[in-house]
């Protein structure tokens, strides 16, 4: 496989173009699909050009945190598959893995997307935790958004299983059934990450995978719809506080674009 | 079963915060360069209650091996807390977070570096918190910046970082104790003034466009009074005589 | 943009004139040395350190930082392998050096018949010069110099190599007080490492500690002389702790 050669995209974006023809502010061809994964939860299948994340939710019964009693608990994972790309290894979350899997978190968490009251079972006792996993299939950049985007998709497609509490003298036994689905999940929030990139000296959205090696800079913004709830700069790398501002203008923008691919 | 009540303290009373400062003001600040004897260079970096220590071996040969560039020196950075740093002991061992917390710090930082002029090599960065006291990475790449000049790696200029935040509504800069854990937004940044470029941002909480740009320009601020102080510290090391 | 090395120029010029300063600061503009760099035509400081200026010339002189190999610098090293026809020395940096069979030994050397460790083997401290570094910091050393030679016996120490110049002092005059007091051959390598043998070798070590912990101070020679006229030198009392 030949990698394009950095100073080529670099020339490009100095003349305002990019190596796939795109606008600065556009992003490849989006394909959501949801429910894919049956044994899940809830699941989403993400397509960004070619970059390919699957998300997975799974819902367990268990204890809340100490400091937050009558609230359910979000974890959220992410694994980098070795067949995604010739440099990912077999092995623990590297830090790549262990950001990606936080700034999805951060986005959802930080925009309340999710009514974490309404996952309390029992206060104090039971509460309901969700499970988000994160596989990347396939890298061909900007991994961050497409997971975001499974993340959230996923959560929306997502149903409590069947719980059954059985009353055994003074103990509380109880049991999920996975089989059976009842409602969904009580997502109030349509976060959505946007990841701005800058090659030299430029800003452009939905860097792929040969512009990455360009980049001098990331920034991604997890924003609502008027909100901005998380951002991560990642990449080494500056930005003035005026791109950050204009970055901030466009992925509000962009965002709302996205967002009405979600069903 | 009893409830707990909680007894409703309010973080900011008449423009004062809870350790008296204003909103825009940062707690008090010791930098220190050259604190440890075997490591190239080091430095102590202590605001309010927050305590970070650097200290730094190279350029250095690469082990292993496999990792070095032909061409550029690599940056290897590890944030760890100590497990005393916090009130509830900490596991030792690096966790997500501190995982994190050194990717984010080494970005911050690689963009001053003259990587360039020591190919093959590593820059071995380790920043130590000793007492965690709310915007611990602020300190950490604080303490770095004056532990990679005390070791005499080439630099274009120092990095310094603060952060700022929403707490009951107000913008105010170096978050600390209960606002952290209790306040809407915390926004931590590294500075590199030469080029006026900023080189960590994150944030959590929910903010406005507008907020945003304000909440940069403080930091901004903040960072700059930062800056003098690391300066300070690395020319009192050697004007004590 | 031409880096001149600031060794040859400093060594007994006046501390006092030289300001401290820390990288990024403004230096001001001409031709940019050693341990700056230029940025829209204007020179800043890269190094933490003492500027200095000679007509266009403006660099820093480092108060800290490892051994960055250059042509023509005298180093002490030590073998680390033999291998074929070559030897690798640690020369104290993140680079180690490479000395040639044919840089080493004159005579002619059969290869089947001889093990190299006959001529360096391991472990052996050697003083060589450095004949070349290429861009990606690969060392050659040679032996082919008049001062090059083995170094059996003796003490070495380590120093900082930004603080060799002060060591040696202008025209060799620190290191040859140094001599003459302790009664010692002393070799000081520019990679900051010094072979000392002879009467007084502790002494001679502390007064070259010393140097290090001020050479940033005024009045070193001074200091110093002092120190070496005191005869055995307190072991407790100079060296202060870190």
């Amino acid at each position: 496989m030949i990698s394009i050669d950095p100073d080529v995209i670099k020339e490009l974006a100095d003349k305002g173009l990019r190596i796939d023809r795109r606008a600065f502010d556009e992003y490849r061809p989006i394909k959501i699909e949801t429910g894919i994964i049956e044994k899940a939860e809830g699941s989403a299948k993400v397509e960004l050009g070619g970059t390919k994340v699957i998300a997975g939710v799974k819902m367990e019964v268990g204890e809340p945190f100490p400091d937050s009693p009558d609230e359910g608990v979000l974890i959220t994972n992410a694994e980098f598959l070795a067949f995604a790309h010739q440099e990912f290894e077999e092995g623990p979350p590297n830090e790549d893995s262990i950001e990606l899997a936080r700034v999805v978190d951060r986005a959802i968490r930080e925009s309340k997307a999710i009514n974490f009251k309404k996952l309390c079972i029992e206060e104090g006792k039971k509460v309901w935790i969700i499970f988000i996993d994160i596989d990347i299939l396939d890298h061909d950049g900007n991994l961050i958004d497409a997971a975001s985007l499974a993340a959230i998709a996923a959560l929306l497609n997502a149903k409590f299983p069947k719980l059954e509490i059985v009353e055994e003298g003074d103990e509380k036994k109880y049991t999920i059934d996975y089989e059976q689905k009842t409602d969904p999940l009580p997502i109030e929030q349509r976060p959505i990450t946007i990841t701005a990139a800058k090659i030299n000296g430029k800003i452009l959205l939905d860097p792929n995978i040969a512009e990455e090696s360009a980049v001098e800079g990331e920034i991604s913004m997890g924003v609502t719809d008027n909100m901005i709830a998380s951002i991560q700069k990642s990449s080494p790398g500056g930005f003035s506080i005026e791109e950050i501002n204009h970055i901030a203008e466009i992925s509000l923008k962009k965002a709302a674009e996205i967002r009405g691919l979600l069903k | 079963m009893g409830k707990v009540i909680k007894m409703e303290q309010k973080l900011i009373v008449d423009g004062k915060r809870l350790d008296g400062r204003a909103l825009d003001q940062l707690r008090p600040i010791e930098a220190r360069a050259g604190v440890l004897k075997n490591a190239n260079g080091s430095a102590y970096f202590r605001i309010g209650k927050t305590i970070a220590v650097a200290g730094i071996f190279g350029p250095r040969e690469v082990h292993p091996k496999h990792m070095e560039e032909a061409e550029t020196a690599i940056l290897r950075c590890k944030y760890n807390m100590a497990s005393f740093s916090t009130t509830e002991r900490n596991r030792p061992g690096p966790s997500r977070r501190s995982k994190e917390i050194s990717k984010v710090m080494r970005e911050a930082l690689m963009p001053v570096l003259f990587l360039e002029n020591f190919p093959k090599s590593a820059i071995d960065l380790h920043v130590e918190i000793l007492q965690a006291d709310a915007s611990t990475r602020c300190a950490a790449i604080n303490a770095a910046s004056i532990a990679l000049a005390d070791a005499g790696i080439p630099m274009r200029d120092l990095i310094a970082s603060c952060s700022v935040g929403i707490v009951e509504g107000h913008i105010v800069l170096d978050v600390a104790g209960k606002e952290d854990t209790e306040g809407d937004v915390d926004l931590p940044i590294a500075y590199y003034p030469k080029r006026d470029l900023i080189t960590l941002l994150q944030m959590d909480g929910m903010v406005t466009k507008e907020q945003l740009k304000q909440l940069l320009e403080l930091a901004k601020k903040g960072a700059m009074k930062i800056y003098e102080i690391q300066r300070q510290a690395l020319k009192s090391k050697y004007m004590e005589e | 943009m031409i880096l001149l090395n600031s060794r040859e120029i400093i060594g007994g010029l006046n501390m006092a004139e030289r300001e401290l300063v820390i990288p990024g600061d403004l230096l001001g503009e001409g031709i940019a040395g050693s341990g700056t760099y230029m940025e829209n035509g204007k020179i800043y400081a890269s190094v933490l350190g003492l500027a200095e200026r000679k007509d266009k010339l403006i660099f820093v002189i480092p108060l800290n930082g490892i051994y960055s190999p250059k042509t023509g610098d005298g180093v002490i090293g030590k073998i680390e392998d033999v291998a074929f026809s070559h030897w690798i020395v640690n020369i104290n940096s993140p680079y180690f050096g490479v000395l040639p069979l044919n840089e080493a030994v004159t005579d002619f050397v059969d290869l089947t018949k001889t093990d190299l460790t006959k001529y360096f083997n391991y472990d052996d401290i050697i003083f060589a010069k450095i004949s070349n570094v290429t861009k990606t910091k690969s060392v050659q050393l040679t032996m082919k110099d008049r001062k090059c030679r083995k170094l059996y016996g003796g003490r070495l120490i380590k120093i900082t190599p930004a603080k060799v110049p002060r060591v040696i002092g202008k025209g060799g005059s620190m290191v040859e007080m140094i001599k003459k007091y302790t009664g010692c051959q002393i070799v000081v390598g520019q990679n900051g490492i010094v072979w000392i043998k002879g009467e007084k070798e502790d002494l001679a070590i502390e007064a070259i500690q010393c140097i290090e912990e001020k050479s940033h101070t005024t009045g070193l020679t001074d200091k110093i002389k002092e120190m070496l006229e005191n005869g055995e030198g307190d072991k407790n009392g100079t060296k202060a702790n870190s």
